[in-house]
């Protein structure tokens, strides 16, 4: 690889940018896209690869190819900075989730709970708008507080978020179905809500219940059974 | 798949400004049980330090020696190594998979 090409690359990470690494693998020729020029069958395997960030492998021109996708990192939205969301975070991180923590209490939000993290101070639907949770976003509410988590929930479950979770009892989940419902969002909708959040690892501390919600936005994202388990159905 | 892939990028980028030789090695391929998915990464300088992995551990040996000849001549490489490859004996891929590797110098 060539050190422009590398410092292209690394400059397209840093801004965010979704780029495909494009290698012939006969000769070690390189491109980047969608910076680079490149044929056809190359940037229909670049837009999969990125699609499904998932490398292609591609014969073109009677030469192997190889298509590297490099997506930017996912992105965690914890709404509530409470203890739980300061066990979460040093586990959420080393995943690969860029994470950011929303909470119009600025007692709580602060740096000092929270080192190096992006702190949103707003109200919970206007910063939710702001961030605008896509594909490649969870979104995990932990404020115990309707006012704080409905209007995070409402912006999030019109999103493409991948995981939407919220803490609460099962009672605190099904009275906050009702206020969702009553918003306009359909059950098929509400039942994508995680709640009660995380797997089932019986966790009692913060740190436990950290693991759970993480082990579970893995899962979900990896396809995995553990992710798609039915819920209990929630007593009227 | 490319978690903390950017901080191998970017230790390979420093060592290489530190003036260092430096390779790449990333998997294209995999067939079968293998620890590392493609586009998992190995930087590599010639003074023996490693960064990343590109399996769990049983052919990153095999790799470090490809890497070095990579370093030395600038010319690429791609490495099969499989239960039908005898080199893959040798370096003892247990898993029982195939991984099919390139090697490329940080120019």
């Amino acid at each position: 690889m060539k050190a422009d090409l590398l410092a292209r690359l690394q400059a397209a990470q840093a801004a965010k940018q979704p780029v495909a690494l494009v290698t012939r693998l006969t000769d070690g020729l390189q491109l980047l896209w969608p910076q680079d020029e490149a044929p056809a069958p190359l940037v229909e395997a670049a837009r999969t690869a990125l699609q499904e960030d998932a490398a292609q492998n591609v014969e073109y021109e009677g030469a192997a190819w190889f298509v590297h996708p490099h997506n930017p990192p996912l992105r965690l939205i914890i709404v509530g900075a409470v203890h739980i969301a300061q066990a979460l975070v040093p586990m959420a991180q080393p995943l690969g989730f860029a994470v950011t923590v929303v909470d119009p209490r600025r007692a709580w939000a602060t740096a000092d709970r929270f080192p190096g993290i992006t702190l949103i101070h707003e109200w919970t639907d206007d910063a939710m708008a702001q961030l605008a949770p896509d594909s490649r976003t969870a979104v995990v509410t932990l404020t115990h507080d309707p006012k704080l988590d409905d209007p995070a929930l409402d912006v999030s479950l019109k999103s493409a978020a991948f995981y939407i979770g919220a803490l609460g009892s099962r009672r605190t989940h099904a009275k906050r179905l009702e206020r969702l419902a009553a918003l306009g969002h359909p059950p098929e909708a509400l039942a994508l809500i995680k709640s009660p959040v995380g797997l089932d690892i019986a966790a009692v501390t913060a740190a436990e219940i950290g693991l759970s919600i993480i082990a579970e936005i893995v899962a979900v994202r990896r396809g995995a059974a553990l992710g798609t388990r039915a819920r209990t159905p929630v007593a009227a | 798949m490319s978690e903390l892939s950017e901080d191998i990028l970017a230790t390979a980028a420093a060592w290489r400004a530190a003036g260092e030789d430096v390779a790449l090695a990333t998997v294209v391929q995999t067939w079968g049980s293998s620890p590392r998915p493609p586009g998992s990464r190995l930087a590599m300088t010639a003074s023996g330090k490693l960064a990343g992995s590109v399996s769990g551990g049983c052919i990153e040996g095999a790799v470090a020696d490809a890497a070095r000849q990579t370093m030395a001549s600038g010319t690429p490489q791609v490495l099969d190594f499989g239960v039908t490859d005898e080199r893959a004996w040798e370096v003892g891929l247990a898993c029982g998979g195939k991984v099919k590797v390139f090697v490329e110098k940080l120019a």
